[in-house]
């Protein structure tokens, strides 16, 4: 004997994209805090240190801002003109920065005016960083040479003039305290060895280098240059390992998260991409309102910091993690209750009697069990269901037609049941899932109460309302055929008719959901 | 030998339960007709212990002996009566009647007649109740002419028939009519109802019971009305009450044991439980699966039974609840699915319950399971149109299940396409992937690409419709790890050819070319490019049928055409082979051979052809398949390849052809005889024989081989052994049924007896002695074993006069008898 088979809700595959753990992860930021600087913001360092501050460089200007400070908490503006790529040292106590000018400035976090300065650039210098033993500077400017200098005494160690354009980006080997590499727009990327007089490898990217990056294991290294970011092993001698072009735009930064694991990218087409480094698939993206221009994020993924071209820091900080005990405020059954039986373990002779399972079923499902169709609909038509569970709002609708009982179901209601009733189709018609059963529906509606048009106001206007979404729908419709009629002459003329075929296919299932999504 | 006979049609699927009520034996069986046959069942565990044999025709009624509750009527259509002793499977006597016999009635008052229901001779659609007289006479065939009419213009439903109490009245429907004649008095009244039309139908009368102990008749109408008359002895001061519950037809009554409850049931499936025949107390037993055609209580009031349209038996406790299920092959009014065959099981895969696929063993012929396609509360109501399943494909390796279910509507077909994977481990099939809407119309065919060799990655399904397109279904791969489900199914390519309906679809053996029928045109593609590759096109009349050589065959495309052509193509070089004018109804290909079976229909008779590609002539033709049209038709794969010796019926040799014919019988073709196939059913004795192998009879077995191997090793004379086993008297005492043995005090020493070592040879004289000095008993057992012994060897005569027999033996012949024995006996001891 069968039991009863509760009515079947049918889910439809979200289109887009879809939600993973990493979608989750980074969408768990609050909304951002917009912070206007003076320029294009070019460098953004988190220091490496608690509290994490974090140094905006625009301008003129280097900003330090706290955590959640939205005003900066200590400024450097001892520039004639723009400062480029504040950097912390490893301890954060020590801060450099590229200048317009060429000279290449050491300040304390804590001091005002700069400890060092570095001249030897011709040009602007728009790269600086500290090698990882703390008492070297590399330095890359527009006089295409690469220097390396010593903080105690202020001097210039050694310089390779090795790039023929511009050096606008280089990252220091962690794990190798004479190791540094530097990007250039003449499309390399080199490595310097600090013990050597020429660089010992150079890695042809294909574009102007804009950003590269190391991994933290030294082993692994990003380029990111036109609209394509690169990753090479460079234990390998500088084999490309995989290229990835998933921006329509030039990029223009690289991050790490603190795990090593994502990968993040930032570029003119105003967006963010978060690759996992072990498949190199994009795995989540964020927009920007402008071009991004540099990236940071705090360790333990606790903030990202994006500067943008119209000298817009946006600052995301995340979400809390929500505390899930609640007050309970019924008493629940005693411990004892629990217990009671459970932790008997049955021996091998006995003989185990298992309690059959009850099923719980639904209202509408008790009621429809009991073949009473009205009610069921109104059961289905109660505020939650029909607000955010509309699909069993339609099920429930579905099988009362199945069953033959939908007129009846529908029949013999009062005004405000068909305000409701008639609101209801008048919103989900357009649906593509709901449409075949909801027409239906409003089909039996004006049939049904054909003879009492005119005694509602409220009745008549939704009947207006429903005739008016139907009229765009079918106005929709018909622009959209228009549309995949252009396309298919397009297609046509493409030669092959292998093109056509796919084209074909892919209009055929998810069309009508795209277009919808379109619609929203 | 075996291979010259004759290749005979056989049915098989087991008969329609449908034709008579069961009944319970006093002892808990069911016995119930099926078919040709009466079919006994254990209550307590469901199996089929025997089926009896013998009806020429439908079995029409069965009825237990009201003076003996081992004995058993059974009513058939060819016109006979038949006594069994169905705890043997024997039939005592046959009765001939002369004319068919469409319902049987036995009453407890009647002693030497019985009841049946007859059509009335020279009339077309009237019957009467008439007794018939079975006379005592011996013998095992017997004329019964002896005829009584008791009641004129009844229904030939044997539900519209009732006895009243202890058989003082018969109470008779037909349409709105009832009338009840009281046997003492003969006094016949007649009562009606008036003739409304309501909504759910009319009132006529559909069946009618009798309270057990009271002056009460239920009646059942066909709006779902039930009845209930009273005070009926007077013509005009008759009183009825209503009970209205169902909403359609009522289909069966019956009322308990005490006659304080009464039980109906009808299309809704559902079993309704009145208590004091009044309308406000009433229990449900719903959702019984299909619409129940008859209820029978048993005696002791403690089960109660309905056996319902799909060939299935229910059986419920007294307090209603649900107990056991026994079913039958599920014979629904339109298979759809077609016959398949599933690759894991072997099993006949076709539609079942509704909106369910039947797994069907043939060779237990029991349901294997039932898999709930369509997963929705079906409504048990006529008229209403709900989704069913219509087309079933299996992949090579029963791995992947596709089904399409659809229901009809007025605007568009609601469609589903569900893609269901085998789980090893719950050894069920689970849904894996849901399409809705695949096609914009109907489909009409779908099919798996059959390869065997490749992996999983290479499986496609291509599913033809007919809003003009074939579309083509691949596997992809989940991209996301964490996700659950690793694979889905999604649509790969979408063809078309000239806006013609696609009609069919196949693949070839290895898979590597797609034939699509359009109306009049076969299109191939390559099933890699998806590149149309050639038509064929046979000018009159449009594709009916496709499918691709097998084997060495493999480079033909054969194609049947509505206008009655067969042809044949050729792959290689794109051109017609040969074709044959022929009306082909169904085109199977054997999947282990290059044979193909067509079956046509010409002028009202089935024909079977069975060719090979390659040449034009047909192997094997057999005409007259069968006088109904054949509907489908399916290749089973046998376990092992049969032994054929003709080379006629080769074909036959590594699969066997079952067909379904349009009145949903389920045939096959059969090389054996007609004596060799019923051997094992119908001269079935022992009730060893069906006993089920158990851990415990292997180990007895086990242990007594060893024994024996012992004995021999050990050099010893194992002439003791060999009597054990064979000797007639035990074999015969433990086959016997109880009920016909002597009393156990008479058979004792005879048993123990024989299981005594036999003497040495020096001991011989001495134990001649002993056993001379024995009691006359001992003698007298001594010679019933000889009797059984004789018995044993006459294979002829049947068994059943056994008891008779032995019993039959005056004294004066008993110690005649014992005489003889005495001068004997030491001779037969010493064997």
């Amino acid at each position: 004997m069968a039991t009863y088979k509760p009515v079947v809700v049918q889910s439809f595959p979200k289109l887009g994209e879809k939600i993973t753990q990493d979608t989750l992860y980074w969408r768990g930021y609050k909304t951002p805090v917009q912070i206007k600087e003076f320029g294009a913001v070019n460098k953004i360092d988190f220091s490496p240190i608690p509290p994490y501050n974090y140094a905006v460089t625009a301008s003129s200007r280097i900003h330090i801002y706290g955590r959640y400070s939205q005003e900066p908490i200590k400024t450097f503006s001892r520039f004639k003109d723009a400062a480029y790529c504040a950097t912390y040292r490893d301890d954060g106590n020590l801060l450099v920065a590229g200048s317009e000018e060429g000279s290449i400035r050491l300040f304390d976090v804590s001091g005002r005016a700069p400890l060092r300065q570095f001249d030897g650039h011709t040009k602007p210098v728009h790269v600086v960083g500290f090698l990882s033993d703390k008492y070297r500077i590399f330095s890359g400017g527009d006089d295409y040479s690469s220097n390396l200098w010593d903080i105690p005494s202020a001097t210039e160690i050694v310089s390779y003039s090795e790039h023929t354009d511009y050096v606008r980006c280089g990252c220091a080997s962690k794990v190798n305290a004479d190791v540094f590499i530097t990007g250039s727009y003449d499309h390399t990327v080199k490595l310097f060895d600090a013990r050597s007089k020429r660089s010992v490898m150079t890695i042809e990217h294909g574009q102007p280098v804009e950003s590269v990056l190391l991994f933290p294991s030294g082993g692994l290294l990003v380029s990111a240059g036109g609209r394509y970011v690169k990753v090479w092993d460079v234990l390998k001698g500088g084999q490309l390992l995989v290229s990835l072009k998933n921006h329509h735009k030039t990029v223009t930064c690289l991050c790490l998260n603190s795990s090593g694991q994502r990968l993040l990218s930032g570029s003119l087409d105003r967006h963010v991409k978060i690759y996992s480094t072990t498949s190199y698939k994009v795995v989540h993206s964020f927009n920007y309102a402008t071009s991004i221009l540099s990236l940071a994020l705090s360790p333990e993924d606790e903030t990202i910091v994006v500067g943008m071209t119209n000298g817009v820091l946006n600052v995301k900080h995340r979400r809390p993690e929500e505390k899930k005990e609640k007050l309970l405020k019924k008493r629940q059954p005693a411990y004892r209750t629990y217990v009671k039986g459970r932790t008997y373990m049955p021996k091998q002779e006995d003989f185990c009697v298992s309690k059959p399972v009850k099923r719980v079923l639904r209202k509408y499902d008790k009621l429809l069990k009991s073949f009473q169709s009205s009610k069921a609909l109104d059961a289905v038509l109660e505020p939650p269901i029909r607000l955010y569970t509309p699909e069993v709002t339609v099920a429930v609708m579905q099988e009362l037609h199945r069953r033959g009982t939908l007129r009846s179901a529908l029949a013999g209601r009062d005004e405000k049941q068909i305000n409701l009733l008639l609101t209801f189709v008048a919103r989900r018609v357009i649906e593509p899932r709901f449409t075949p059963i909801l027409v239906t529906v409003a089909d039996m509606i004006t049939d049904i109460y054909q003879p009492v048009v005119g005694q509602s106001a409220i009745v008549d206007r939704q009947f207006l309302r429903l005739q008016e979404a139907i009229g765009k729908e079918i106005d929709y419709q018909e622009e959209l055929l228009e549309v995949l009629g252009m396309m298919d002459t397009l297609f046509a003329t493409f030669t092959k008719k292998t093109a056509t075929y796919l084209e074909e296919n892919k209009s055929n299932g998810l069309t009508e959901t795209i277009e919808t999504n379109m619609n929203n | 030998m075996v291979a010259l006979a004759a290749l005979r049609v056989v049915r098989c699927g087991g008969g329609s339960l449908r034709a008579a009520r069961a009944v319970f034996s006093a002892d808990s069986y069911l016995l119930c007709a099926s078919g040709d046959f009466v079919k006994m069942y254990s209550v307590a565990t469901e199996e089929t212990l025997r089926l009896m044999g013998g009806h020429a025709d439908l079995v029409t009624g069965v009825q237990l002996n009201p003076h003996n509750h081992m004995q058993l009527y059974s009513s058939s259509l060819d016109g006979s009566i038949k006594l069994w002793d169905f705890m043997d499977g024997i039939p005592i006597k046959t009765f001939t009647v002369g004319c068919k016999l469409l319902a049987l009635y036995t009453l407890a008052s009647c002693e030497d007649s019985v009841f049946v229901v007859i059509p009335k001779s020279g009339e077309r659609d009237t019957f009467q109740l008439v007794s018939v007289k079975l006379t005592k006479a011996t013998g095992q065939d017997l004329e019964a002419k002896e005829l009584l009419v008791v009641l004129d213009g009844v229904d030939a439903s044997p539900k519209r028939i009732a006895f009243g109490r202890e058989g003082e009245y018969v109470a008779s429907v037909k349409e709105v009519n009832l009338q009840i004649y009281f046997f003492r008095q003969k006094q016949l009244n007649r009562f009606s109802v008036s003739t409304t039309k309501t909504k759910s139908g009319n009132n006529h009368f559909t069946c009618v019971a009798c309270h057990p102990t009271e002056d009460c008749i239920a009646t059942g109408h066909a709006d779902g009305k039930i009845r209930l008359w009273r005070n009926f002895y007077h013509k005009k001061q008759y009183t009825f009450s209503t009970l209205h519950w169902h909403h359609d037809t009522v289909m069966d009554l019956a009322f308990s044991v005490e006659g304080t409850s009464l039980l109906s049931g009808g299309v809704e499936s559902v079993l309704v439980l009145w208590h004091n025949t009044s309308d406000c107390q009433k229990d449900f037993l719903p959702r019984l699966g299909s619409p129940i055609e008859y209820i029978s209580m048993s005696s002791d009031g403690a089960l109660c039974c309905t056996l319902h349209t799909d060939n299935r038996i229910t059986i419920i406790n007294s307090n209603l609840r649900f107990s056991k299920s026994i079913q039958g092959l599920i014979k629904s009014a339109d298979v759809k699915t077609g016959l398949v065959v599933d690759p894991r099981t072997k099993a006949l895969v076709l539609n079942g319950e509704p909106g369910h696929l039947q797994f069907y063993c043939l060779q237990s012929d029991q349901q294997l399971f039932s898999l709930d396609i369509v997963q929705r509360q079906y409504i048990h109501q006529a008229g209403l149109k709900q989704a069913d399943l219509v087309k079933v494909a299996f992949s090579a390796r029963g791995k992947w299940l596709a089904t399409v279910e659809e229901r009809e509507e007025e605007t568009d077909p609601e469609l589903q396409l569900k893609l269901w994977f085998y789980d090893e481990e719950t050894q069920s099939f689970k849904l894996n992937t849901r399409i809705n809407t695949p096609h914009e119309d109907h489909i009409t065919d779908m099919c798996f690409r059959d390869m065997d060799e490749l992996e999983d990655d290479s499986l496609i399904l291509v599913t033809a419709g007919r809003d003009r397109m074939f579309k083509v279904w691949v596997m992809v791969e989940d991209t996301d790890p964490e996700a659950q489900q690793s694979v889905s199914w999604s649509c790969d390519f979408v063809g078309n050819y000239h806006n013609y309906q696609a009609t069919h679809c196949c693949f070839s053996e290895d898979g590597s070319v797609l034939a699509v029928s359009f109306e009049e045109t076969v299109t191939v593609w390559d099933s890699v490019t998806w590149d149309l590759k050639c038509t064929f096109c046979h000018p009159p009349g449009k594709i009916r049928n496709i499918c691709f050589g097998r084997l060495t065959c493999s480079k033909y495309l054969i194609g049947a055409t509505d206008f009655g052509f067969l042809c044949c193509w050729n792959l290689l070089s794109c051109a017609l082979e040969w074709s044959a004018h022929l009306n082909v109804l169904v085109l199977q290909p054997d999947p282990l051979s290059e044979y193909i079976a067509a079956v046509s229909w010409l002028s009202k008779e089935s024909s079977l052809f069975v060719f090979k590609p390659n040449e034009p002539r047909p192997i094997y033709i057999q005409r007259n398949l069968c006088k109904e049209k054949i509907q489908l038709a399916a290749f089973v794969p046998r376990d092992e390849p049969e032994t054929i010796g003709s080379e006629k019926y080769l074909w036959l040799r590594r699969s066997q052809l079952f067909f379904l014919t349009d009145t949903q019988e389920l045939m096959t073709l059969s090389t054996k005889s007609l004596e060799e196939r019923l051997t094992p059913s119908s001269k079935q004795l022992a009730v060893e024989e069906c006993l089920p192998v158990t851990p415990f009879s292997l180990l007895l077995g086990k242990h007594r081989r060893q024994q024996s191997q012992e004995d021999i090793d050990l050099g010893k004379l194992v002439v003791r052994n060999k009597p054990e086993q064979d000797s007639p008297a035990v074999k015969e005492l433990l086959h016997t049924p109880a009920h016909v043995l002597p009393s156990a005090s008479f058979l004792c020493p005879i048993f123990i007896n024989s299981l005594l070592i036999s003497k040495k040879n020096e001991s011989a004289e001495e134990v001649g002695d002993e056993e001379e000095m024995e009691s006359e008993k001992t003698e007298d057992d001594s010679d019933e074993e000889r009797d059984v012994a004789e018995m044993e060897q006459e294979d002829t005569s049947p068994v059943e006069l056994l008891g008779e027999m032995t019993c039959k033996l005056s004294k004066s012949q008993e110690k005649e008898l014992r005489k003889i024995r005495k001068m004997d006996y030491s001779w037969i001891s010493a064997f």
